[in-house]
């Protein structure tokens, strides 16, 4: 399991939704990357439910400065860290799928390929949440959300999910990994990964959310051991260029078990489940799990 | 000290060296380029002990110097209209988060249409920023400004961002004779950065770029209006300083002939210097005129207006960028703020050259009282 | 009177603030089917269980997710 630190360096008292993931998420990167940490997040849920003024959840130095922006803004936090020979210093920036994916790209993009020794994690849990459940990027296909939704003549969102890992492994950059909270073990030996690597890394970390999804709040666990069970949800990294699935499930589940408990999948015919399980297998196929 | 001949663009360059940034998070547009060229050079000949970013957008460039000021390191960037344009965002939360470090901007027209030539429209776009705001009129002054408005920024009392304006290519790409102070005074009249209101440091962790619901968001935009009128005398004492060891004289404004003028010219930047021409030639055939130049135009500063003014009748205020439906920016806030008769006139957008005709009907106009609050100067008639 | 730019300088101040008044199910442990796994502290979004697997209600919301994942069946949660 996971080590277990005296002190969690995302302390309670946030205002994250009860059985939100995406504290989960941080507590977690935060943990396995210690005191020695700078962090940088997109506007999003997490600045807000962790920094209302006059009160602080984070433990170590933190900075948010706009939603589109924190691949730059941590560029520019390393760059300054690292003038000052503070090369020790954990540089790591949280985004979530809007951030990221969507309004964040270019700003990303621009930090990965200069290659800024730092770890970028997108907590992505598949929609614009902080705004009440819009649908971003990252959306897969089928979601009903406030923005795609389903309708006399809609089913919801009709375009698959952006393949955002592979767009960043694009870049060339030293690591990259995908991870799920449901997998804590894998996710925190990805992000020390991540923090030892001599430049850029990226963790694009699946982050079911309780409030968005439609499912209770117990099951936020739950929801990404699904996602990841069916192969909905791929663990992998790509270190240096080398591909490797670091997890394996031992008989991949059907994609409906994954969708029917949660809301934003409820409506969907079981035509469209078989198109998004068309969708999977191909993926998995690809990919060789 | 060394005298050379250069751009206001290389002065700006130079200042950024003598300056010592430590972060320059720069990309390059149409005129502010060569300095960015400039400090890329410095940086890999070694001239500047700093991590030269090469963002992808301006919008990336001014996010990574407030991530890298609320590192604690002094940061240096520069752009020009569209580019500033990209950054009006961020310009904000520069201010918000009281990160004081210095912008150099190439004034330059805004599109659409497209017009890569000088007139002050993306910076008086962004006046309401919280950022301070000088204009220059020659490649000296930019050198001198750029070194100043990091001890006026730094100030414990101001911390908040500066812009520094200099007109695109009538100073950015024209050479003058320029003395670039040495080393030592500049270091002694700057010493290094000391973030103390906010930093990032493992040491000492704090949050910064916080939320802020309506129990605090106002008395965090007061506190910056109370910066900004601080930075009034700041400005005045950093000007002081900087003439005691460099010689060279500044302030807020910079009055020529007015104490008995009646009738005196208001404008800012280089245009400034062809209005001193105009005055100098309509004082040999006995009018009575005199120039404000302003070069703080955030803060405003009314006090230093007030005093220049006083005693004469009208202000011919020249604009170089357009508030639609009012008139010039400078010619409201003089509206607004000083008691005198005062007459706008708007000119040189999109690089169309002030030429001494256009001032001297500015002044015929003025003194004959203007038709119109506002006038389009050099418009062409069909 | 703000600290300048609204900076917050003491970090974990969150814990003023306390969640448990959220909560309507709260998670009772039974320490005697704890098993160790540790899964309700690594899976607690609010940082709410500590290495002996104490609950702190202070700040417990209440979300399940301990009981939810728990292989022993060690807790159980009981409206408020």
């Amino acid at each position: 399991m996971v080590d277990i630190p005296d002190k969690n360096l995302l302390a309670p008292g946030h205002r994250g939704c009860a059985g939100c993931g995406a504290s989960i998420a941080v507590k977690l990167a935060l943990n396995a990357l210690g005191e020695n940490t700078v962090a940088i997040s997109a506007t999003g849920c997490l600045e807000v439910m962790t920094t209302p003024y006059p009160e602080t959840a984070w433990e170590v130095p933190f900075i948010h400065v706009a939603f589109e922006n924190s691949g730059a803004v941590a560029s520019g936090v390393e760059s300054a860290l690292r003038i000052q020979g503070k090369d020790d210093v954990n540089v790591v920036a949280f985004g979530g799928d809007g951030g990221t994916v969507d309004i964040g790209l270019q700003s990303l993009s621009g930090a990965m390929e200069r290659g800024h020794n730092m770890t970028y994690i997108c907590y992505d849990n598949e929609a614009y949440m902080n705004t009440g459940i819009q649908r971003s990027g990252a959306t897969p296909f089928g979601a009903t959300t406030t923005t795609s939704p389903m309708g006399s003549a809609s089913f919801g969102e009709d375009k698959p999910k952006k393949n955002m890992p592979m767009i960043m492994a694009a870049h060339g950059i030293p690591y990259v990994a995908t991870a799920s909270i449901a997998y804590p073990e894998d996710f925190v030996k990805k992000v020390k990964k991540a923090a030892e690597t001599k430049g850029a890394a990226y963790i694009h970390l699946q982050q079911p959310c309780t409030t968005g999804w439609g499912f209770s709040s117990d099951r936020t666990i739950e929801m990404g051991r699904l996602a990841v069970e069916t192969g909905s949800w791929i663990l992998y990294e790509i270190e240096n260029g080398k591909f490797d699935i670091t997890y394996r499930p031992e008989e991949r589940k059907p994609v409906k078990e994954y969708l029917a408990p949660q809301k934003r999948f409820r409506h969907l015919s079981d035509e469209l489940i078989e198109k998004i399980q068309k969708y999977v297998d191909a993926e998995c196929a690809e990919l060789g799990l | 000290m060394i005298r050379e001949v250069m751009t206001a663009n290389k002065a700006v360059a130079e200042a950024a060296r003598l300056a010592k940034p430590q972060v320059i998070p720069v990309y390059p547009i149409t005129p502010q380029t060569t300095i960015s060229e400039y400090l890329a050079q410095y940086v890999a000949d070694e001239k500047i002990d700093a991590k030269y970013v090469k963002v992808e957008s301006e919008h990336s460039a001014i996010s990574a110097a407030v991530g890298a000021s609320a590192t604690g390191v002094r940061v240096f960037t520069a752009t020009s209209s569209q580019g500033l344009m990209l950054m009006h965002e961020i310009l904000f939360a520069a201010a918000g988060m009281r990160t004081p470090f210095v912008l150099a901007d190439a004034n330059r027209a805004i599109s659409a249409p497209l017009n890569i030539w000088n007139d002050q429209q993306d910076s008086i776009a962004q006046r309401d920023a919280g950022w301070l705001q000088i204009y220059v009129e020659n490649a000296q002054e930019a050198l001198d400004t750029t070194l100043m408005a990091y001890k006026i920024s730094e100030n414990p009392k101001v911390l908040l961002p500066s812009m520094v304006c200099l007109d695109g290519f009538i100073l950015t790409h024209t050479v003058e004779p320029v003395e670039i102070p040495d080393q030592e005074p500049v270091d002694e009249f700057l010493p290094p950065y000391k973030a103390e209101h906010a930093f990032l440091d493992p040491k000492n962790p704090m949050s910064i770029g916080n939320l802020a619901d309506p129990d605090y968001y106002l008395e965090a935009r007061h506190d910056m209006q109370v910066a900004m009128e601080n930075s009034i005398e700041v400005i005045q004492q950093t000007c002081d300083e900087f003439a005691e060891i460099f010689g060279r004289k500044y302030g807020l404004v910079e009055p020529y002939k007015t104490e008995d003028a009646e009738i005196i010219f208001v404008a800012m930047g280089s245009l400034c210097s062809t209005i001193r021409v105009i005055v100098d030639q309509l004082r040999e055939k006995g009018e009575k005129v005199g120039l404000l130049k302003i070069r703080a135009y955030r803060p405003f500063p009314v006090e230093a207006i007030d005093e220049a003014v006083k005693n004469c009748d009208k202000l011919a205020v020249i604009d170089k960028n357009v508030t639609f439906g009012i008139g010039g920016a400078l010619y409201t806030d003089i509206k607004a703020k000083i008691h005198k008769d005062a007459y706008g006139f708007i000119a040189g957008l999109g690089g169309r050259d002030i030429t001494p005709e256009a001032i001297f009907e500015v002044y015929e106009k003025t003194k004959n009282v203007p038709e119109k609050e506002v006038t389009w100067i050099g418009l062409k008639e069909d | 009177m703000v600290n300048i730019g609204c900076v917050i300088t003491t970090p974990g101040s969150s814990k003023n603030n306390k969640t448990g008044s959220w909560r309507t199910f709260k998670p009772i442990l039974d320490k005697e089917k704890c098993i160790d796994c540790d899964n309700c502290i690594v899976f607690c979004p609010d940082s709410s269980v500590n290495k002996q697997h104490d609950i702190d209600y202070d700040y417990c919301k209440g979300c399940g997710i301990c009981a939810h994942e728990c292989p022993s069946d060690a807790i159980e949660m009981v409206k408020e």
